[in-house]
């Protein structure tokens, strides 16, 4: 894949649900979100699909696309992949089993759990440790919003990213080579992959590494813990132990903070949160970090528990799947007694093309130009007030300044300026409004009842 | 030309370091070659901490030119006595507390002349030292 490629986007913005207040603008970790026009904008080569702008936004106005499940139909198999911090949504009085059966009402004739061949996973970390001394710590692979912001923000780390799939690309190819050895045709089997963020949705539809995802649709987590629910039943007739043959408890607390790291012998450093993330790479990337051999780097609070399509409190997810994995066995006992033969098939199917860095240079390639607009946002930001209000459609006023030398903004955007103007009788208050009206949308400056703390709390 | 410019508190090793992420951040963002980044960022790192382990205060100044990069570091301090003794691998004259911390290791101004092209001392005993160094940005 080249590094100029389009990054596909799962996040959109519902603008008639949207009030326009600021809350994503000023939460985006790569400064992505600006207010255009009445509209939210997100900059597509900076988003980096964490998702944490959906989980700030007090109306729900961002959402996340997702296939329908309907195209479940086109295949004679239907296999659905989960996440297992899927199983920790359902409340504790649902066994493990009935959350499966209750799956395959919904139409599919498989379940899996994505962490399953995990084996193969630390094979190839050990490996890559192994091989890589010169080049140390090995970042993971697992975290895509990580993996984009370390293309987007630090290039220079790109090489160190592990070349490995996702656990539930992973399990795919060792589902798919099981229903081979049976003689099923691989266009009878579709694979859906339900996704825990936004982040997962982007890594699906455009890989990064590989050519094309082996999974043919990805469902919203919450759109099926509510399907679910609603035929989910307190029986136990059907057998679901061959679906959960291969599980681990390496793999039940794989998405879990630490769970590429626990079991691991090597130095390694586990960080969860993206805006820690960022501050962990920055110091890293001062020389301030050294030593590690291994670093888990995950954008949600509490990594895959904390992602933003999950609803149940992250606390409880995270004490769910350490409970359950109690009760499996951890993989090298079984790869003792079984041996590791049977995944060693997956392991070139495990390897992804090389990874590239994207940088993302606010003021263009030109390190001449560059410098000349940055000496001239410096100068601008001597301007502005400094209060990072975001009134300006742009998260703080370094941002606004950026925007201004790349021919993006102005300084009349700037509300400060504008009552300054006024005050020194350079503008009109009419055309002082008018421009705010612009930015804002019309009908942003009449009263609405419609919001949080007000009288309709109701959306 | 790009000026940027940062303020120093000796003694306040919490934010030791401030100063070299920051201009980090803006060399970055200028697409410079990021091995020479380094180079730059460990040399004034070396100065901020020298800074802050031994002297009252200081200031730096760094002015980022189409070619190069110049970093002028003044403080007000003790000086260095001795600038060739200074200039060896290993001579030290930070406190035990500050080796406590993790600092002087007597890197510092080696470390200084080896990521620079150019390195100047300008010192004086009880009053303090200024260091001016440079770094030529090459183009393909």
């Amino acid at each position: 894949m080249s590094s100029n490629e389009k990054f596909h986007h799962a996040l959109v913005v519902d603008d008639n649900k949207c009030i326009r207040c600021t809350h994503c603008i000023k939460t985006c970790p790569t400064e992505a979100i600006r207010m255009v026009n009445g509209k939210v904008e997100i900059r597509e080569e900076r988003c980096v699909d964490c998702g944490q702008c959906m989980r700030v936004c007090p109306h729900k106005a961002i959402s996340i696309e997702q296939d329908d499940l309907v195209q479940i139909e086109n295949y004679r198999f239907k296999v659905l992949l989960i996440p297992s911090v899927f199983i920790g949504q359902f409340p504790y009085a649902y066994t493990e089993d009935q959350i499966y059966r209750s799956l395959l009402k919904l139409g599919f004739t498989h379940v899996y759990e994505v962490e399953q061949p995990i084996e193969v996973l630390k094979t190839l970390i050990r490996r890559e440790i192994r091989e890589n001394k010169s080049n140390l710590p090995v970042i993971s692979s697992f975290c895509p919003a990580v993996v984009r912001l370390i293309r987007i923000k630090y290039p220079a780390f790109t090489e160190q990213i592990m070349r490995v799939k996702a656990p539930h690309d992973l399990v795919a190819h060792y589902i798919l080579e099981n229903f081979k050895k049976q003689g099923v045709s691989p266009d009878d089997v579709g694979f859906f992959y339900v996704t825990p963020c936004a982040a997962k949705i982007t890594a699906v539809k455009s890989p990064i590494g590989e050519e094309v995802s082996i999974i043919n649709g990805v469902i919203n987590s919450n759109h099926l813990y509510n399907k679910a629910m609603s035929v989910i039943e307190k029986v136990d007739e059907l057998d679901v132990e061959p679906f959960k043959k291969e599980l681990t408890k390496e793999g039940i607390q794989w998405s879990l903070t630490h769970g590429e790291t626990w079991w691991q012998r090597a130095k390694t450093i586990s960080v969860d949160g993206i805006h820690n993330a960022i501050r962990f790479l920055e110091r890293m990337e001062n020389g301030q970090v050294s030593g590690f051999d291994f670093l888990e780097l995950r954008a949600c609070d509490r990594s895959c528990a904390g992602g933003v399509l999950l609803s149940q409190n992250r606390f409880l997810v995270v004490e769910r799947l350490k409970m359950r994995a109690r009760l499996y066995p951890a993989s090298s006992v079984k790869m003792e007694a079984e041996g590791y033969g049977r995944f060693s098939g997956l392991e070139p199917l495990a390897v992804t093309d090389e990874i590239k860095p994207r940088p993302l240079m606010l003021y263009g390639s030109d390190t001449f130009k560059a410098l000349e607009k940055m000496e001239r946002a410096r100068n601008i930001m001597c301007h502005l007030p400094g209060i990072d209000c975001a009134a300006c459609g742009a998260p703080t006023c370094r941002a606004l300044a950026e925007d201004m030398v790349n021919g993006l903004a102005k300084m009349s955007d700037c509300i400060f300026i504008q009552q300054q103007w006024q005050n020194q009788g350079k503008v009109s208050p009419q055309k002082a409004f008018q421009k705010m009206e612009k930015k804002w949308g019309e009908n942003r400056f009449d009263p609405d009842c419609t919001k949080k703390g007000a009288k309709d709390e109701s959306f | 030309m790009v000026k940027l410019r940062y303020e120093i508190e000796g003694g306040n090793f919490d934010l030791a370091g401030g100063a070299s992420s920051q201009v980090k951040k803006v060399l970055k963002q200028l697409n410079i070659d990021p091995v020479l980044i380094k180079k730059i960022v460990v040399a004034m790192y070396e100065g901020e901490v020298n800074i802050v382990a031994h002297a009252y205060k200081g200031q730096i100044e760094v002015q980022i030119f189409p070619d190069r990069v110049e970093m002028k570091l003044t403080d007000e301090g003790p000086g260095i006595p001795d600038v060739e003794a200074a200039m060896k691998e290993g001579f030290s004259t930070a406190s035990q507390r500050v080796r406590e911390m993790g600092f002087g290791a007597g890197m510092g101004l080696p470390n200084m002349k080896k990521n620079t092209d150019e390195l100047r001392i300008e010192t004086e005993v009880g009053k303090g030292t200024t260091l001016i160094m440079t770094k030529y940005l090459a183009y393909e």
